[in-house]
């Protein structure tokens, strides 16, 4: 039986980790060497975090299937990253970040963690500058700061348009030093497919290399999972391809709770899909709202060229129902209205699935130089795109999936409800209750990886001193081996006539269809008759060509969209029990008389943590409440 | 628009290759390189033939995952461009395409379009970082640094790692991949105290995987960042200067 203690340190909350720092246990410098840890995955939190428990004198072994940890997803963000520096002068402290990270999760994340975040959002800055990071700098020389998605305050650090990558690779540089330096050991193009219990503790991993198809077992005293969200349950997001949820999937179902999959998060200013072998959405910054209008024509039936449209037939809807916020509405309003646009048939484009964002009107106004200065960057990522000039006509947008705020259940130390099994970044559902900030997950991502990991994974490790590690001929490993073997050889016997893609595209429009924006009981329950019809034509009719001792792209994307149907219909049950509208999501059922989200506190105000109980049997809910001591909880309103 | 592909394919990294001609019909030009590409394989694997491998990650350019020799060109040509922001709009209805995985000796080819790219990871693990443990770093403001010198920084920051500069160099080079790496650290304050070390470091490790740099300057067009081979003279620069002072008692005399 699970019993979900979040271990959150008593005392005030801006008391709580540094009188838990001083409660931790530490392991002394000899002792760190007789440690090994496994961190999977080399994105923000993992190569930080891989780099970091390294530097402490840990042996560390990183995973990733890319064929250098330089490649991971973190790379793409763009926006910036969010800090409470307070450099501008204008009111901004850990507090604020604090209360503008619980409001913005829409009162569904933990207070100790989020203030935790808050509090070490400074020393990441003062890292990755340290790092050689470039952060864009004002005329004196120091650092530049702009605001973000919907806060009063400019606390968001940035790198031109590509934060990420920036991060990344000051992450990864201190990975490799670290690799160069013999104390970590580097996996490239070896994907995890296990993790390995002993005694209900983590004792190591199964691994695939990709190259060679050969499955290996590697011993450890702690696993770290720093691999990512899960937004391609969807098939169209705006994450890479090769994003996915199986590392995170095959620990939960090791005895890992898997907590709030339903917080899924849509970002409203992507390039809509051109035709159906689409591959992934393209995210254009949400700063293009700021001056940009969004509109669609008022008849269904009105095919002229935007241009020839006259203002009288244009329903500039944002504006007609949010008249003080506008098109400034948050991501989750303004996704959800041109979303209603299109299904009531006036979408625009040549596939009826966009709105227009006009920036006519900005271009008048600011004259064409301004625009270009603003937005030059994003007209000509759009243009490459569609071959259409924003400056000429009207850009088409539609929300696409983003990020996911759900993941592996955690407690305050990181540490998933298996120990010794650590859970980070993205992957972990702790800071962004219901819907993320703009900017947070890097800051998340880093705060994990440098600076709670190195303390919290020795806090384990301390109690393990004097124990010996089973090692890799234990019959736990000989058995997880064996299953990732069988798995191979299952998905190559099977034949049939159909790729691995189109499972997943065909999956991913029940997903979105389904609990994509706004989710109904009656559409909820019938994704629940609609994704195991097609899992069964998947485990009859999936054909893998090849070998499973040679890269075989399509054998690995079987793996992972196999895994995808299991999280996507646990992610359906999460929000069909979910009976309410919070963060991002509209629930049909609870919304207010002008058709608004509805948050139902009294019944909902807790982490929904789901237990994997065996194949084809649905999961069990666990609940771990949810109070807010520091911070009064209301309802949001953008009328 | 109806196409015909010609693609490299090689079963692993010591079998032969050998080119395979396909026909592609009903491509629309709004179709991005690599869908084109995935459309292909649908249809390869309805035809029972295995798909062609090829490495693809963010599809935005800026994970560096993919790139391809396309007619010759690395990424295709086209200026700041790398294979996934290539559209099929660039080519004409009735082309032939040839497609072929990077050319060079120190990225063997493993799978049909994919090859081994981590001697790059070697060059950085010997000199790539400015040495800071986690949390021993000033404040970040304490140190001033002139919007131009960070800006530039950032020109060489922003290579993605894709190869693109090593296949299209007639020598097979890696230059370019390493003075960005280099002159991104070298330039700014906080990279100063290892920067002779550093350069010397990562240039010998270079030259043991990479050809030599004979200024033929096709790794600049090719690069999907546009990054400048200006960078390189400045990695001469550091590198002679790293070589022949006594980095001991040079001191900031090294610098000037």
């Amino acid at each position: 039986m699970v019993t979900l203690d979040a271990r959150i340190p008593d005392g005030p909350i801006n008391e709580k980790w540094e009188s838990h720092r001083f409660n931790m246990r530490l392991v002394n410098p000899a002792n760190k060497r007789r440690f090994t840890v496994i961190m999977i995955g080399s994105g923000l939190a993992g190569a930080s975090g891989a780099a970091s428990l390294a530097e402490l004198g840990y042996n560390v072994k990183v995973f990733t299937y890319h064929d250098s940890p330089r490649r991971a997803h973190s790379i793409a963000a763009q926006g910036g990253i969010n800090a409470a520096k307070n450099y501008q002068n204008d009111g901004d402290s850990v507090f604020r970040l604090f209360y503008d990270t619980i409001k913005g999760g829409d009162f569904r994340s933990r207070e100790a963690n989020v203030h935790r975040l808050a509090e070490l959002s400074v020393n990441i800055i003062d890292q990755c500058v340290a790092q050689g990071v470039p952060f864009a700098r004002e005329y004196g020389g120091l650092l530049d700061n702009r605001s973000f998605g919907g806060v009063q305050v400019s606390r968001t650090f940035y790198a031109r348009g590509q934060t990420g990558q920036q991060l990344l690779l000051g992450a990864y540089s201190t990975l490799m030093r670290q690799v160069g330096l013999g104390t970590v050991e580097l996996f490239p193009r070896q994907e995890m497919l296990d993790v390995v219990t002993v005694d209900g503790r983590a004792a190591g991993v199964v691994v695939r290399d990709l190259v060679t198809g050969e499955v290996s077992s590697h011993a450890a005293h702690a696993v770290v999972l720093a691999t990512g969200g899960y937004g391609n349950v969807y098939y169209l997001s705006t994450n890479a391809k090769k994003s996915n949820a199986t590392a995170a999937w095959r620990a939960h179902k090791r005895g890992a709770l898997f907590a709030n999959p339903c917080y899924t998060q849509i970002h409203p200013t992507c390039i809509p899909a051109s035709d159906d072998f689409q591959s992934k959405l393209t995210l254009m910054s949400e700063s293009l709202r700021n001056d940009g209008r969004i509109w669609v024509p008022k008849d269904p039936a009105d095919t002229r060229p935007p241009n020839q449209i006259p203002e009288a037939d244009r329903d500039y809807y944002l504006e007609r129902m949010y008249p003080s916020f506008g098109n400034l509405v948050p991501r989750d309003v303004a996704s959800r209205a041109a979303k209603r646009q299109v299904d009531q048939g006036r979408g625009v484009g040549p596939k009826r699935n966009g709105v227009y964002l006009d920036f006519a009107e900005a271009i008048q106004r600011l004259g064409r130089k301004e625009v270009e200065e603003r937005y030059g960057n994003l007209f000509e990522m759009y243009d490459r795109i569609t071959d259409e000039d924003p400056y000429e006509t009207p850009m088409r947008i539609y929300p696409a999936i983003h990020y996911t705020m759900g993941g592996l259940w955690v407690d305050y130390n990181l540490m998933s409800s298996i120990p010794g099994v650590f859970v980070a970044g993205e992957a972990n559902f702790s800071d962004h209750g219901a819907n993320r900030l703009g900017a947070s997950a890097l800051m998340q991502g880093l705060a994990d990886g440098y600076f709670i990991l190195p303390y919290t994974v020795g806090d384990y490790l301390a109690g393990l001193l004097g124990q010996k590690a089973p090692g890799t001929d234990h019959p736990a490993f000989v058995e997880a081996r064996k299953g990732v073997e069988e798995q191979t050889r299952r998905f190559l016997s099977i034949k049939g006539t159909k790729s691995p893609d189109h499972f997943h595209r065909e999956l991913g429009k029940i997903m979105w269809e389904q609990a994509g924006m706004e989710r109904s009981k009656a559409g909820l329950e019938q994704a629940l008759r609609d994704i195991p019809a097609l899992r069964a034509d998947f485990d009859r009719d999936l054909r893998i060509l090849g070998t499973g001792d040679s890269l075989n792209d399509s054998l690995e994307k079987a793996g992972r969209v196999a895994d995808f149907f299991e999280l996507g219909e646990l992610l359906i049950r999460d929000a069909l029990h979910r009976e309410e509208s919070c963060g991002g999501h509209l629930r049909i059922e609870s919304q207010t008389e002008d058709g608004e989200a509805m948050r139902d506190d009294e019944h909902f105000s807790y982490v929904g943590a789901w237990e994997w109980t065996g194949d084809g049997q649905p999961q069990a809910l666990h609940k771990e409440a949810l109070t807010f001591e520091n911070i009064h909880v209301a309802q949001r309103s953008y009328k | 628009m109806d196409l015909t592909l010609k693609v490299w394919r090689q079963d692993g990294p010591q079998a032969r290759g050998r080119f395979e001609t396909y026909p592609v019909q009903g491509i629309s030009a709004d179709m991005s390189f690599l869908e084109m590409l995935d459309i292909v394989n649908e249809r390869l694997i309805t035809e029972g033939v295995e798909p062609i491998q090829f490495e693809h990650d963010c599809r935005e350019g800026i994970c560096g995952s993919c790139g391809v020799m396309i007619n010759g060109k690395a990424h295709g040509g086209h200026e700041r461009t790398a294979t996934c922001q290539l559209h099929m709009r660039t080519f004409k209805d009735g082309d032939t395409i040839v497609v072929e995985p990077w050319r060079a000796g120190a990225f063997p080819v493993i799978r049909d379009l994919v090859v081994n790219r981590s001697a790059l990871d070697r060059i950085i693990e010997v000199g790539g970082f400015i040495s800071v443990n986690t949390g021993s770093a000033p404040e970040a403001n304490m140190l001033p640094i002139p919007k131009e010198v960070s800006d530039a920084a950032m020109d060489a920051a922003e290579c993605i790692g894709c190869g693109a500069c090593v296949a299209a160099c007639p020598n097979g080079a890696a230059q370019l991949f390493t003075s960005a790496k280099l002159q991104h650290l070298n330039l700014l304050p906080q990279g100063q105290a290892e920067r002779w070390q550093r350069t010397v470091a990562m240039v010998e490790k270079m030259e043991e995987y990479f050809g030599g740099c004979t200024n033929h300057g096709e790794c600049q067009v090719a690069c999907p960042k546009g990054i400048s081979i200006d960078f390189i003279s400045y990695m001469n620069r550091d590198f002679i200067k790293g070589k022949s002072l006594n980095r001991r008692l040079g001191g900031q005399g090294l610098a000037k």
